[in-house]
């Protein structure tokens, strides 16, 4: 068949994570919006099917206070409970086993985290907290550094999806480290998501070039000008960047290469 | 005859409570909906299903959370 005419459509139709099936490739977070509100716009802008959420204490003193859930329906998008602020294994598992109680899902991410100003996973403690909730029936989606080791003993595990950073939580500095990236989706088996340091839409799309299964990103959208904008823009480039990725890049060569033919040019 | 009265610490506050009390009366009490919170009681979960009959004892740490927005 002439690959000119195969048909564009038979091109992506999702990933699959603990058996789980998403046509999104984007997840989005929920914290930093201005109110629920933008929330809730800002994740129906983004397409996102999965959404991360955190675990705190109800404020005792306002108990009619909106909640999250009643402006993101954990019915029509999955909320993945995430482990932020836990420091050791013991918080994170306490944490998880909550959320498990208050949602009802065993698959989580998973992150412990340094001190400021990096906030940089720590590995040491990562894997520990990742030995006990796969030991306690999770399915742990890990947040990790850009460590090829680290990565392939969370994944020999039983981690579900292998999360590595592009740039410090929250920086906005985008793919750092796309030659280590690169390696790690060559090594991994388990999806593979970038899930910081996405600044702007270009940025999710050179994750998803290099191959990525999705891209996790929240301040990039909740601290845009217009964040329900930048939901769209986040949408349009994941999908742009997967794209390119099944399309194949074109070869780069070191010099001009003329498009139009040089042949049948007029002459005086 | 004395009401027995439960001093517990509730989300890291100290509280004083007219018992005997169960979890699924404490969240009543407190105003919160039984099916957007989870509860952990001395560091173990509670089942929602178990809410009406777990009865809540004197020095009780119980924390009551719910999800917000996160990354």
């Amino acid at each position: 068949m002439d690959p000119r005419i195969e048909p564009a459509a038979a091109s992506d139709d999702g990933w699959t994570v603990a058996g789980r099936r998403f046509r999104s490739r984007l997840i989005v977070g929920t914290g930093k919006y201005k109110d629920f509100e933008q929330t809730a716009a800002a994740i129906e802008a983004s397409g996102a099917e999965i959404v991360t959420v955190a675990v705190r204490r109800v404020n005792l003193a306002d108990p009619g206070a909106p909640m999250l859930q009643d402006y993101v329906d954990p019915k029509r998008v999955m909320y993945l409970p995430n482990t932020a602020g836990c420091h050791t294994a013991q918080e994170a598992v306490r944490t998880l086993r909550l959320a498990r109680e208050a949602g009802g899902w065993n698959l989580v991410k998973l992150e412990v985290l340094g001190p400021p100003p990096t906030l940089y996973p720590d590995m040491a403690a990562t894997v520990e907290a990742a030995a006990a909730l796969i030991q306690d029936g999770f399915e742990v989606m890990v947040y990790c550094a850009d460590d090829p080791v680290a990565a392939k003993r969370l994944e020999a595990m039983g981690c579900v999806a292998i999360m590595p950073l592009g740039a410090p939580i929250g920086s906005g500095l985008g793919i750092q480290n796309p030659a280590m990236l690169s390696m790690l989706i060559e090594q991994t088996e388990v999806p593979l998501l970038v899930d910081a340091g996405v600044g702007t839409a270009s940025d999710a799309a050179i994750a998803m070039e290099l191959g990525c299964d999705a891209v996790l990103l929240n301040s990039a959208i909740a601290l845009a000008k217009d964040p329900i904008r930048m939901a769209r823009a986040m949408r349009l480039a994941v999908e742009a960047g997967r794209e390119a990725f099944l399309a194949g890049r074109m070869a780069r060569r070191m010099g001009a290469d003329p498009s139009s033919p040089l042949t049948g040019l007029i002459r005086r | 005859m004395m009401e027995t009265m439960l001093s517990l610490t509730v989300n890291g506050e100290a509280r004083t409570l007219a018992g005997p009390t169960s979890v699924a009366a404490l969240l009543a009490g407190l105003g919160f909906d039984a099916r957007k919170v989870a509860v952990e009681r001395n560091e173990a979960i509670v089942p929602r299903s178990a809410y009406g009959q777990t009865w809540l004892a004197p020095g009780d740490a119980l924390e009551i959370v719910h999800f917000i927005g996160g990354g």
